[in-house]
């Protein structure tokens, strides 16, 4: 299943701004809106539990909408809804938790989701390059270290897979789970 | 050997350069412990009580002289001229300075090995059976399929932060020498009805806290689906496995609370939906990864060995540490790291070099590692088993006791350990030393010790187990009977309040003489008479007696 994403929407560019996206930080153009908050045709963000709660009513709204999950908070019940989503953000609360890499992967694989994949929450260098490797395209990184490494470039990564991924990867040498970036 | 090519030798020179930036950042402030920590433990580095210790990984237990050689040089250069051998086949350094790891891996990466996935919450070094390529009782050697699995779970981007930690272990003959039912994944190896090869698939054993037996959840996965159904498998644990508590977050307890039978349901959802996508592996490489692991050139026209005098001591020796190999002119060596008093594991800068050269000279330039703390050659010709005892026994490293009541397996405990509770090589040496005269008469004796209820020991799956608990800020030890981790798995029984350190190995004697006292004869072992009888004479012994 494929599922045509509704078009993206990107903050401008800006090097104080929180999104790391497509090589550069850019202004978020998203806002999270609480439980119960009114939200108006601006890109906007809402829980699993609203969006189950709402899902005509936002529907029937007319701005971009985008879906946050909790790790976890499973995908059976709204995997026929994802082609709603223009962002989904898949929360770090820790670095540890590593739930929402399989989420991501998931998201991906099994469900053919297009749109941009956000990696919010405790998000630090070394994680990066592994989540962009399960389907993450965008990083809200609060952590300056992070931060730094990022717009200078210097992501400490290794280049050469063990193991397929849900990107599109060079294969390479013999062995066929064999990836290159 | 599996030997490298270009791509993994540029893997493991980035994932060093990595990890040198990872010190780096550690070193200059950048980061904190706290965001350090996983990073190190990927990379095999713990804080222990007295300083960090680097723990290598050796794949599936297999070295060849040259690594050996490496491992002396680091010992030397780098620590305090000892290693030491661990129950999964890995090696620990115990008194590396930080800033030298990123050196130390250097080294390794020289010759083709690294410490990558020795701790943390990842997939683990793959373990199987120690005389794999060597014995005939395998269908297959193991290796092929550890070698695979190794390679697709390094760096895997889906699961560096699982729950807990995942140990994988590969068996291929009837009798179980890699404790299959005591991982969090199982594989025994088998041919299928087909022809073909392919796994019974065992899930969710373990030690710790919580010892529990492994379920077998798939029948006969065909050898192509292995990492697609490992990748399933994974997945489910890691989307399930409980987070809230680190003591209940292995797969055992998920697959104990959710049922084996609903995870395996569940992995087998996820696994016919990506089993023909680009894990499945071709037939083809497989053999290619299988070739590296064929059975080196052995030499056809033996001559018988002789003996230039009889010697009692050789004799022994050949009788306990030598084991069937498939070539009927050659033997599989048993090289005992637990020499009578001595700590398990342990080997000096020295010892490790001069196995080094017996393996290149002896033994088709192949060491293993044991989960059991010893060493094995597996290809030695039986014309040369004196020279390799002379050699051995030149090194203190000849005792004839594999698989006897001194060949103790033994964790580091507090004299190493910031987790442990209690000594666990003390208690090893002197029970070793008070059994070693009569460790002949008493006959096949598995004794396991751990220091803590982590297990690493595998006190569980001992004969005689014990467990180093902390009583009142005292150390203070459970004894445990009756556990094995062979084919015939079974969790080692407690026999009731434990004993302090000075009572501990008292107790262990009275089980064996209580053992010697009522078994049938020396053709039935501890463990067939601890059947037969139960607990209870073992428990008057240590409990009633004492208090008449």
């Amino acid at each position: 299943m494929s599922l045509k994403p509704p078009e993206r929407v990107v903050g401008e560019k800006d090097a104080a701004g929180s999104v790391w996206q497509q090589g550069a930080f850019h202004r978020d153009a998203w806002r999270l809106a609480a439980d119960g908050e009114a939200i108006g045709a601006a890109p906007s963000i809402v829980g699993k539990g609203r969006w189950l709660a709402e899902r005509e009513a936002l529907m029937a709204r007319s701005g971009p909408l985008g879906l946050r999950l909790e790790p976890g908070e499973t995908l059976a019940d709204i995997a026929s809804d994802l082609g709603h989503f223009a962002v989904i953000a898949l929360s770090f609360p820790k670095f540890s938790d590593g739930r929402a890499f399989s989420t991501a992967a998931l998201l991906r694989d099994r469900h053919g989701y297009r749109g941009e994949l956000r990696a919010v929450g405790n998000v630090l260098n070394d994680q990066i390059p592994l989540m962009r490797r399960v389907g993450f395209d965008s990083f809200e990184v609060t952590h300056g270290p992070t931060r730094a490494a990022l717009a200078r470039d210097g992501l400490a990564e290794v280049s050469l897979f063990y193991q397929p991924s849900v990107r599109a990867e060079a294969p390479a040498g013999a062995r066929p789970w064999l990836r290159r970036a | 050997m599996y030997r490298y090519d270009e791509f993994d030798r540029e893997f493991v020179r980035q994932r060093v350069a990595q990890f040198r930036g990872q010190v780096a950042r550690r070193l200059s402030g950048e980061i904190s412990e706290e965001e350090f920590k996983p990073l190190r433990l990927m990379n095999g580095v713990y804080l222990q009580l007295h300083a960090y210790m680097l723990r290598i990984a050796i794949p599936y237990g297999t070295l060849s002289s040259r690594q050996m050689r490496k491992l002396a040089h680091i010992a030397r250069t780098y620590d305090r001229g000892y290693g030491h051998f661990t129950t999964r086949q890995n090696l620990q350094f115990n008194w590396p300075a930080l800033a030298d790891i990123p050196d130390i891996l250097d080294e390794l990466a020289e010759v083709e090995m690294h410490a990558i996935q020795t701790s943390g919450n990842c997939i683990r070094n793959v373990t199987a059976d120690h005389f794999a390529g060597a014995t005939a009782e395998e269908v297959a050697d193991p290796r092929t399929y550890a070698e695979i699995i190794r390679q697709w779970s390094s760096l895997h981007p889906e699961f560096s932060f699982l729950p807990r930690k995942f140990k994988v272990a590969v068996n291929a003959s009837e009798h179980d020498r890699a404790a299959i039912k005591v991982h969090d994944i199982g594989l025994q190896l088998k041919r299928l009805a087909g022809g073909g090869l392919g796994f019974d698939v065992y899930v969710g054993g373990g030690q710790g806290r919580t010892p529990l037996i492994a379920k077998l959840i798939k029948r006969d996965l065909p050898d192509e689906h292995l990492l697609s159904y490992l990748e399933a498998a994974l997945r489910i644990y890691n989307l399930e496995g409980r987070r809230d508590n680190k003591y209940k977050a292995r797969i055992k307890i998920l697959v104990h609370e959710m049922g084996a039978d609903a995870f395996a349901r569940a992995v087998e959802a996820e696994w016919m939906r990506i089993r023909d996508g680009a894990l499945k592996l071709p037939e083809a490489e497989i053999r290619r990864i299988e070739a590296y692991f064929a059975l080196p050139a052995l030499r056809g026209d033996l001559p018988k060995p002789r003996l230039s005098a009889p010697d009692r001591g050789f004799e022994r020796w050949v009788s306990r540490n030598t084991h069937t190999h498939r070539n009927d002119g050659y033997a599989i060596v048993t090289i005992s790291l637990k020499p009578i008093g001595g700590v398990p594991g342990d080997a000096s800068a020295a010892q490790m070099d001069a196995i080094a050269d017996l393996a290149e000279r002896y033994a088709h330039d192949e060491v293993r590692v044991t989960h059991e703390q010893n060493l094995v050659l597996p290809h030695v010709a039986k014309a040369d088993l004196p020279a390799v005892y002379k050699g051995l026994k030149a090194i203190g490293l000849a005792e004839a006791n594999a698989g006897l009541a001194t060949d103790i397996i033994a964790c580091p405990g507090l004299d190493y350990c910031a987790l442990a509770n209690a000594r666990s090589i003390p208690i090893a040496q002197e029970i070793s030393n008070r059994l070693a005269a009569r460790q002949d008469v008493i006959g096949d004796l598995k004794i396991k010790i751990s220091g803590c209820i982590n297990a690493c020991g595998h006190h569980h799956v001992g004969h005689i187990g014990i467990l180093g608990v902390e009583k009142r800020g005292e150390e203070h030890y459970q004894l445990l009977l009756g556990g094995s981790g062979a084919q015939s798995t079974a969790l080692a029984e407690i026999t009731g309040p434990g004993f302090g350190p000075g009572e501990i190995v008292g107790a262990v004697e009275t089980v064996v003489e209580t053992y010697l006292r009522l078994r049938k004869g020396p053709e039935e072992d501890f463990l067939a008479a601890y059947a037969r009888l139960g607990m209870g004479p073992f428990k008057e012994a240590l409990y009633v007696a004492e208090a008449a």
